[in-house]
This record gives C-alpha cells, sequence and structure tokens, in this order.
C-alpha cells in the first residue's frame, strides 16, 4: 500500500480489524443456523434443542432414528418422488421455452425487447403469494388444479426467468455472423442452433436448468394452494409438519436438502468457471 | 456514402423484418405459455376483485322488486315476501348459507340473521311465505325492519362492484355519507403500512450487514473471496423451508439460542422470540441477506482500489475519502441489491407465517387468510390487486435503474 | 448429430409417457381420507384404516387437517375436490351441512352392531343427528397443566383459566371463537345451560371478549390440537387447551406428569361426512359403514375417545372407562352445533379482529 501518512496508523489498522472482525460474524450469521440443524437431526430425543447427552458427546444421545422415521413412512416416500417428478417435468419445459426465448431475446433484431423481457421475467418477482392465489381461481377452472399437470405448468412457468437470466448471460458478446455465415454455408437452422450456439450456452442451459429446478423443488405456495394431496411435495410436508407438529423428522429431511444444495453449489460453480473460460472472458464477478 | 435506391431500401428493411420475425419466433412459444400460465391467471384475480355475481344469482327476483325501493324505509310488503320465498327455496337447496355470507361481507354481522331466520323459515310451507312472508321475516328478527339491512343486500347483488377495495382500504360506503373512512375496524392499512415498514426495516438491516462483508470480500484476493463467497452462496441455494426451520430451531423457547444463554446463566428466564415480529425480521434478514452481497460484491469488485489510493495519498482523510470518492461508485449495486430485498420482502408469505405468530404477519398473510380461512377470495383478489401494483411499480423502479435481466443468480 | 438429438427426444418423450401413466395409476381408487393426526390419527389408522384397507383392498391416502369448513367449502366452491371423508368437529359439521358443502348419508347404510342391535337403536342418537354424517366418538375440549411447571397452586376449575394473578403464566388456546367464547362466559360466572343464549346477543358476545381480553397478553395461539402436549411439554405455556385424548395420550404412552382439569370441559362429537361432489360416493360411503362399525369404534378408548356405539363398548380397553368424557359429563356442557352454524361466520370475523387490535 503506497504512501499511507504515519499519522493514522492507528486508527487505519483499527478500521480494518473493526471490517474484518464484522465480515466474519456476518458470515458467521449466514452459515451458523443451516450447520446447527445437521447435529439436531441425530438428536435421540423428539426435541428440537440440543440435549444434554449431545452436549457432552454421549453416544446414545444420538441416532439415526429421524431418518428411519422418513423412509419408513409412506407420507413422505410419496413427497420425495413427488418433489422430484414434479421438478424434473417442470424443470425440462422451463429449460426448452426459456432456452429457446432467450436465445430470441439476445439478437438485437429483437422487437419490444425491453417490454418483453420484463414480462417474461415477471413470474421472478409477483408475490408468490398472488401468482397462486390467480393460479387457483385459474387452473381450478380449467381443471388443473389438484393434478400433476397443473403443478408442473405452474412450477414450470416460474423457473423459466431463471433459464433466461443464465442463457442470456452466455449469450452476451455472441457473434450472430457466425450464425449466419453456417447458413450461408448451407446449414439447417437447427443444426446451426445445436452445432454453433449450443455448445456457447450449454453452462448456462445447464445452470439455468438447475435453478428451475431448485425453484420448483423449494416452492410450496403454488402447490399449498393448487396442489391436492396426491401432489404433496417435500417443502408441503415440512411446511404442514412446522405448521401442526413439529417433530425432529424435518430436520434429518433439511440435512438431506443441504447435502443436496452443497451438490448443486458445486456444480453451479464449476459451470460457471468453465463458461468463463470458454467465453475467454475475464469476467468479473 | 451513396443514396439507395428505392428497391435497395426496400429490400433492406424487408430483411430487416425477416430478421426481427426470426427473433420473434424464438420468444413466442414462452412468451405463449407465459400469458396462458402466469399471467392469464393474475389477470383472473383482477376480475375476480370487481365482478361477483353470487347473490344475483342467488335472489334474482328480491333484487328486481327492491328496484322500485325508495332506499329510506323498508322495502314493500311485496318485496318482502318475494325475499322470504327466494330465502325458503334457497334454505331447502342447502343454498341459504351463501346467502348469508355473501350478505354478511357487506353488512357484518348479518349472516347469523339470515341464518336463522332461514331456519325457522324452512319449517314453513312457501304458499303462506306468499302471503305473509314479509310479516314473518320482520317478527324473526327486528334487522329485517333496517333500511340500511336492505341497501346492502341491494349493493351485495350488483354484479359489478368496487365494494372489495373500499375494504380494503379500510373504507365504506354509507348509504347516507357515501364513501367514508370505516368507524369499527381499521385492518389493512395498518398492514400495509406495518409490511412496509417491516420490508424497509429487513432492507436496512440487509444493507448494513451486507455492506461491510462485501466490502472486506471484495479487498481480497480472487481465490480467497470466491472460497468465501460459497459461505454466502450456500445459504442462497439452501431451501427456504430449510433456512425457516433453523430459526425455529434456534428461537423457540427451549430452543439453541435460549437454552445456550440459560446454560452460560446469562438469563434466568427464556426469551420469547419465536412468533413475533422479531423472529420474522431476523429470519428474513438472513434468507435475503445473499440477495444484498452478490449485487454489491460485484460493483466493488469493479472499482478500481487505486481512486480510493489516490485520494489517500493526495492527504484526504479515510472517512471523508470513502464517502466522497468509494461510496457513491458502490450505489447502483447499493440500490440493486436494496430495491430487490424490498421487493421481495414485501410480498413474502412462508417465513411470517411460520415464525411470525400474530404479530409478526404482513399482507401476503392476511390474502392467504382470505383465500383459505374466511373463504373471502374476492377480497383477497382485491388486497392481492393492490400488492401487485405497488410490487410492479417497484419492478419498473428496478427495470429502469438496474435492468431487468441483471439480477444477480450467483 | 440428427440421430443422438431423436434418440435424446424420444428418450424424454418415453419419460414424459411413463410419467404420466404412473400419475394416472396412482390416483385411481385411492380414498382421500382427512382427520386430525396425532395420537387420535395414529389409533384411527390402526384401528380404521389399516383393517379398511386389508379387509376391502382398497387403498386410502390419511390426510391431516386442522379443523374448521375453511378447505372444504375451497374445494367445493372452486369445484376443485381434493377430499372425499372428513371428519368433523359436531360443532362445525351443522355449519358445512347447512352450506350444502356436504353429501347426504343415509342412515341405512350402518351395519347392525356386532351384538345384533339394528344401528338405529347402538348408536346413541346424537350421532345420527345429522343428514350429513354420522358420529363416531364423544370427546371434550378440557385444559391440563404440568405438575413441573405449574407451581405451587394447581388449577381445579375453569375461572383459575382467566385468573392469572392465582395462576400467572401463559396460556394456549386454539385460536378460534369456539369453545373460548364459551370458556369465557362459564369463567365469567355463566351457567351452562345460559352460555348460547347470552352469546346470542351482542351484550353477551362484548362479556365474552372482555373476559377474554383479561388474558390476551397471556394467550399463545395454535392452529392444531398436536401442538397443544409440546407447548405443555416444553413449558411454551403452563394452562393448555387441547382434547382430553392427547393428554391422555402423553400421559399414558410418554409419561408425562399432566393433569387434566375437567371443570368447564365442553364436549363433542365428532363425526365422518363425504364432501359433496366427491367423484368417489359410493366408496367413501362404504369406507364411513365400515369405520363406525362396532369394532374400530371399539378402538377409539385407547385415546379416552367414548365410541358412540354402545355394541363398541364391551369389546373396548376398559382401563380408559373413568378417562372418557362420558365420565364427567356433570362438570361440562355440550357444544352447540346450531349455535355455531349461525354464529360461526359473524363471530370468527369479531374473534379475528379482536385478535388484530
Amino acid at each position: 500500500m503506497s504512501k499511507i501518512p504515519a499519522y493514522y496508523g492507528f486508527w487505519y489498522h483499527l478500521g480494518s480489524w473493526l471490517l474484518k472482525t464484522s465480515s466474519w460474524l456476518v458470515l458467521l450469521f449466514l452459515i451458523m443456523p443451516i450447520l446447527v440443524i445437521i447435529p439436531l437431526s441425530f438428536n435421540v430425543e423428539p426435541f428440537f434443542s440440543f440435549t444434554e447427552g449431545m452436549l457432552t458427546f454421549q453416544p446414545e444421545a444420538y441416532s439415526l432414528r429421524w431418518y428411519s422415521a422418513i423412509f419408513s413412512d409412506d407420507k413422505w416416500l410419496l413427497a420425495i418422488k413427488n418433489s422430484f417428478l414434479i421438478g424434473f417435468f417442470a424443470t425440462l419445459l422451463a429449460t426448452v421455452l426459456g432456452t429457446c426465448a432467450a436465445v430470441g431475446l439476445a439478437r438485437d433484431d429483437m422487437p419490444m425487447r425491453r417490454l418483453i423481457t420484463a414480462l417474461l421475467l415477471s413470474p421472478m418477482i409477483v408475490p408468490l403469494i398472488i401468482t397462486a392465489a390467480g393460479m387457483f381461481f385459474f387452473y381450478s377452472d380449467l381443471g388443473l388444479a389438484g393434478n400433476y399437470l397443473g403443478v408442473i405448468i405452474a412450477h414450470a412457468a416460474l423457473g423459466t426467468p431463471f433459464v433466461i437470466i443464465t442463457v442470456t448471460a452466455t449469450l452476451t458478446g455472441f457473434d450472430y455472423s457466425l450464425a449466419r455465415a453456417a447458413i450461408n454455408l448451407g446449414a439447417t437452422p437447427l443444426r446451426v442452433f445445436f452445432d454453433i450456439i449450443m455448445p456457447l450456452i450449454r453452462p448456462g442451459v445447464i445452470s439455468g436448468a438447475l435453478f428451475a429446478f431448485i425453484t420448483s423443488f423449494d416452492e410450496v405456495v403454488v402447490i399449498l394452494f393448487m396442489a391436492g394431496p396426491q401432489q404433496r411435495t417435500i417443502p408441503r410436508q415440512m411446511f404442514s409438519g412446522l405448521r401442526e407438529q413439529i417433530n425432529p423428522s424435518i430436520l434429518a429431511i433439511a440435512t438431506l436438502l443441504i447435502l443436496m444444495s452443497i451438490v448443486l453449489l458445486i456444480t453451479i460453480e464449476l459451470l460457471r468457471r468453465r463458461a468463463t473460460r470458454m467465453r475467454g472472458i475475464e469476467q468479473i464477478e | 456514402m451513396s443514396t439507395l435506391t428505392r428497391t435497395e431500401a426496400s429490400q433492406a428493411s424487408s430483411a430487416r423484418n425477416k430478421k426481427r420475425l426470426t427473433a420473434f419466433l424464438f420468444v413466442v412459444p414462452l412468451l405463449i405459455f407465459i400469458l396462458l400460465s402466469f399471467v392469464a391467471p393474475i389477470a383472473s384475480m383482477l376480475w375476480r376483485s370487481v365482478h361477483h355475481p353470487t347473490v344475483a344469482t342467488l335472489i334474482p327476483l328480491t333484487l328486481s322488486e327492491l328496484q322500485r325501493w325508495d332506499g329510506k324505509t323498508v322495502p314493500d310488503q311485496q318485496t318482502l315476501n318475494v325475499f322470504a320465498q327466494e330465502l325458503h327455496s334457497l334454505a331447502k337447496v342447502r343454498e341459504s348459507g351463501k346467502l348469508a355470507e355473501e350478505i354478511n361481507r357487506a353488512s357484518a354481522g348479518m349472516s347469523s340473521v339470515v341464518k336463522s331466520t332461514a331456519r325457522k323459515i324452512s319449517r314453513l310451507d312457501s304458499q303462506q311465505l306468499a302471503q305473509q312472508g314479509g310479516e314473518i321475516l320482520l317478527k324473526s328478527h327486528r334487522k329485517w325492519s333496517r333500511p340500511d339491512i336492505w341497501f346492502a343486500i341491494q349493493r351485495a347483488g350488483k354484479p359489478y362492484t368496487y365494494d372489495y377495495y373500499l375494504t380494503a382500504l379500510d373504507l365504506e360506503l354509507d348509504q347516507e355519507h357515501g364513501i367514508q373512512v370505516r368507524e369499527d375496524t381499521q385492518i389493512y392499512l395498518q398492514l400495509y403500512s406495518k409490511t412496509l415498514s417491516m420490508a424497509l426495516v429487513i432492507t436496512i438491516f440487509c444493507a448494513l450487514l451486507g455492506y461491510p462483508l462485501a466490502y472486506y470480500l471484495a479487498r481480497l484476493p480472487e481465490n480467497r473471496a470466491n472460497l468465501l463467497l460459497v459461505l454466502v452462496l450456500l445459504p442462497f441455494w439452501t431451501s427456504l423451508l430449510v433456512r425457516t426451520t433453523a430459526w425455529i430451531a434456534l428461537l423457540q423457547t427451549n430452543g439453541v439460542i435460549n437454552s445456550f444463554l440459560l446454560g452460560i446463566g446469562v438469563i434466568s428466564q427464556p426469551f420469547e422470540m419465536l412468533y413475533t415480529s422479531f423472529a420474522t425480521v431476523v429470519a428474513m434478514t438472513h434468507i435475503l441477506l445473499p440477495f444484498m452481497i452478490l449485487p454489491l460484491y460485484s460493483v466493488m469488485r469493479g472499482i478500481d482500489p487505486s481512486y480510493l489510493r489516490a485520494a489517500l495519498s493526495l492527504g484526504a482523510r479515510p472517512i471523508p475519502a470513502f464517502a466522497r470518492i468509494y461510496f457513491p461508485m458502490t450505489l447502483p449495486g447499493l440500490s440493486a441489491g436494496a430495491l430487490l430485498v424490498f421487493i421481495i420482502s414485501v410480498g413474502y408469505y412462508i417465513t411470517p407465517a411460520l415464525v411470525g405468530g400474530t404479530d409478526g404477519q404482513m399482507i401476503s398473510n392476511i390474502i392467504a387468510f382470505h383465500m383459505q380461512r374466511s373463504n373471502n377470495w374476492e377480497l383477497a383478489a382485491a388486497l392481492g390487486s393492490l400488492l401487485l401494483a405497488l410490487i410492479l411499480l417497484l419492478y419498473w423502479l428496478y427495470d429502469r435503474f438496474v435492468g431487468a435481466s441483471n439480477i444477480k443468480l450467483g | 448429430m440428427a440421430r443422438t438429438l431423436t434418440t435424446r427426444f424420444s428418450t424424454f418423450a418415453l419419460a414424459a409417457a411413463l410419467g404420466t401413466a404412473s400419475f394416472a395409476a396412482s390416483a385411481e381408487e385411492t380414498l382421500t381420507v382427512v382427520s386430525w393426526g396425532g395420537a387420535y390419527g395414529a389409533a384411527q389408522q390402526k384401528h380404521v384404516i389399516d383393517p379398511f384397507q386389508k379387509d376391502t383392498g382398497n387403498k386410502v391416502l390419511f390426510e391431516d387437517y386442522t379443523g374448521g369448513v375453511a378447505e372444504i367449502k375451497a374445494q367445493v366452491e372452486s369445484g376443485n375436490i381434493q377430499w372425499d371423508v372428513v371428519d368433523f368437529e359436531v360443532i362445525d359439521l351443522e355449519r358445512a351441512c347447512s352450506e350444502g358443502l356436504l353429501e347426504t348419508i343415509p342412515h341405512d347404510i350402518l351395519p347392525a352392531g356386532i351384538d345384533g342391535v339394528p344401528a338405529d337403536k347402538d348408536f346413541i342418537p346424537e350421532a345420527l343427528a345429522s343428514e350429513c354424517a354420522v358420529g363416531n366418538i364423544v370427546w371434550s375440549v378440557v385444559f391440563a397443566y404440568n405438575e413441573k411447571t405449574i407451581g405451587d397452586t394447581k388449577a381445579a376449575s375453569i375461572s383459575d383459566f382467566f385468573d392469572t394473578s392465582k395462576i400467572p403464566g401463559k396460556r394456549a388456546l386454539r385460536k378460534r371463537p369456539q369453545v373460548n367464547m364459551e370458556w369465557a362466559l362459564l369463567a365469567d360466572g355463566v351457567a351452562p345451560g345460559d352460555v348460547y343464549e347470552m352469546l346470542s346477543t351482542p351484550e353477551g358476545q362484548a362479556r365474552a371478549f372482555a373476559k377474554l381480553d383479561t388474558i390476551k397478553q397471556d394467550i399463545v395461539w395454535f392452529d392444531s390440537w398436536s401442538q397443544a402436549p409440546q407447548l405443555l411439554n416444553d413449558g411454551g405455556a403452563v394452562l393448555v387447551q387441547s382434547a382430553n385424548g392427547r393428554f391422555y395420550d402423553a400421559i399414558r404412552q410418554e409419561k408425562k406428569p399432566f393433569v387434566i382439569v375437567w371443570d368447564g370441559h365442553v364436549y363433542d362429537l365428532d363425526a365422518w361426512a363425504i364432501v359433496k361432489g366427491s367423484e368417489k360416493k359410493d366408496l367413501a360411503l362404504k369406507f364411513i359403514a365400515y369405520a363406525t362399525g362396532s369394532k374400530p369404534l371399539a378402538g377409539m378408548p385407547d385415546v379416552a375417545y367414548g365410541p358412540t356405539r354402545k355394541s363398541s363398548m364391551p369389546l373396548a380397553d376398559q382401563s380408559a372407562a373413568p378417562h372418557l368424557p362420558t365420565a364427567h359429563l356433570d362438570k361440562g356442557m355440550q357444544a352447540g352445533s346450531d349455535f355455531w352454524a349461525d354464529y360461526g361466520e359473524s363471530l370468527g370475523e369479531k374473534f379475528n379482529e379482536w385478535l388484530l387490535k
């Protein structure tokens, strides 16, 4: 550090120290609540807090009973199956539609781009309670409430904005003359899409799909309003558990979800780095 | 550059149109999908907030009789007879409950009057009611002789109405004085202002906690910063329900924090933290903090530290140098993060519902209440429409200053 | 490239088709039965749901709810029927029935008792009073305290519940006007026989709210009966309202030091009803006829709820007899189904406004 006058060296160091300490406290605030859940899920007692045995590390204070409770309960099993099923199809729909739209939106000659972008991204901004209420009225009239198709469509709509954002990000700086050149050389538009555009946007598509999946996987308000008992998902099951009968099975499932988010986070991070490398742009983020 | 001939110009413009069409065709499938699956439902909610034909279909004859009514006294005998007959036939097919509920919305406390009257009338036969229905009605409850009740029934019978917006704004339509502030209870305006102030508090907390951390991370070497960013991104990627569960475990009466404080002897009685607005604010700050940190960090990374260094080496004092030079440069990130946090927290539902108790509820919770508990869907739609208008205004600001597609996803 | 693409798409299409097929299959002939969860739900699972599935081969999705008519009303009015059979508190039943939210149930589908007595003689009269439902248990809303947290002065009467100087600490109540309004008047000295007459007047309602006001700051509200034993256990409240069976189960199964106070208890029936418009009405009727048979009902005293068939009692666990609501009728009053049918809505509204004040 160049030429800092000596007379405020003390204040400068104090400031840096304060900054460092407060930053670490904030990081602790962010991460601690999530880490606390993990040991609690091994509690042998049906409580949400540490028992004396746990604090003194008695082996008999810990158990896997809440994990086995989940995997022997039909409702949790149905919820797990539903979450993955709905998530899979909603992601599929959102990714196909969203990628296609992002390619169009990224073109310079897109008419009314700003308005359409704002409209297509609005499912991310409009409060879920409003979306859910509207969907409850509209989908009930169409006979789409209380079945898988309705929930999948609803979740796909909520997931598309994320696909648009991530795919658009990988398309910034894309030179469309490449695509035009290929067409002039006789390539079909489909071929151009899959051979030229797709390799470039693949990281964006995959991370968009992951976002869409997690959006569906984590969504509970629309499910609460629109889904029937047959479409109960993990978050829905957690919601009613937290409202009605608090029991550490929820902590066990929460721990499993944390593990899943760690895996997803690592995947996304690797994809992001790869996208940056592929575009050869030193991205500042 | 030579001027274009007319043909050249038209070729160029048709080529341009073709390109525009191609670009548009890529977007069309999603556009249609979003219009049908997302925009149409919201439009149906807006429609429901002003269109409500239930009463008009339940008692059409009474309503057409009421057209002759002067509005000042009890309606004439014939009107009352017709109403008694209609109520009788509704009670027979078990629809009088629906009517009771509708009239109750227009005039609170009427549902028990309508229901108990319907119960009495349903035992009589309709011949008798055609003759003496009015008398029986007036005898069964004194409220039937009040003109304001009939005014309420007449209003409830209009298929198009703005009454739910009046209720949502704590107003009411008085027969004599027109629109005025509701006397007995004012709920919704208070709730809106509470929601906005809680969202503001959450935004400020996020800024206060997020700014120093983003600054600290931005000054670290890139590798180390990326490593620490994982600690910010992990909560971001963790299920909302998981994070809310975590706060329940922490804040409960015999939860982790209370047991810890009791254990080390700082307190002798556990704090009541869960099911309060405090719990809502803390949990939501935790949940929304990454939305503040990410745009701030991204902006701060882009600022060349030599600006500040130059100012310092030119003899500026650190705090003024920071305030005048560095802080203004971070404003785009700060406003992006703050707007996003504010927008999200204004419409939040799940976390307040689970940790907020009675005083930590926000406007979304009352919408859910009218959707699921009181079954007043029209009022829920009106409250939702007002919330939507507020959100769209904020979204418009966000799009103008930040750009909708610049939302940071980590 | 083109080939891999086709393969990929057909894989997706196949997955989609399989997925759709599996949804369709799982939606078929599964009866959705909704009840209260917790100890009561467990007893029903054991004595009603499981045997029904085994004996008839039909599949039952057994769901929990927290009572009230709102969810059923939303389903009926939106035409989006999710539930088939619901276990109602009779306090809410008449309202749902008079609003046309329930199917009528012909009582001749009910089989004779195991001892051969015809159904209409075997059931207690209250169980068959409604055309919309068949009563299955007699239960009661009571309050209880925890020996470990109560202190020296124990609660003995309903007025103690409203007396924070005698017994300081939080009270937990279910968030609704039903029973709470009755309790307020009982504690204020109104005779059980006069409670509903008084609650029909604005003055009586004001009096009940005024009494509730005296402990408003000390009330912890909960939504579901199953939360109640937990609140009493973890010290969230000193005096907790719940269904008698929830406390009984916690005392008996988990050896909790809870003591039930029977003074001022409000007893009621629970009854099985069918949601209007259910697509599986026939199966639902079959279920109700089964569920209200002598044998399934004989399992209900496990959680201290009285069966509505006389023929069930000899088959039941006799040790529960002194803990059934019927053993304490002199100290309580019956919940008014007709009253709450008429006043449920307007008092519900007043109650919510009172909460927000």
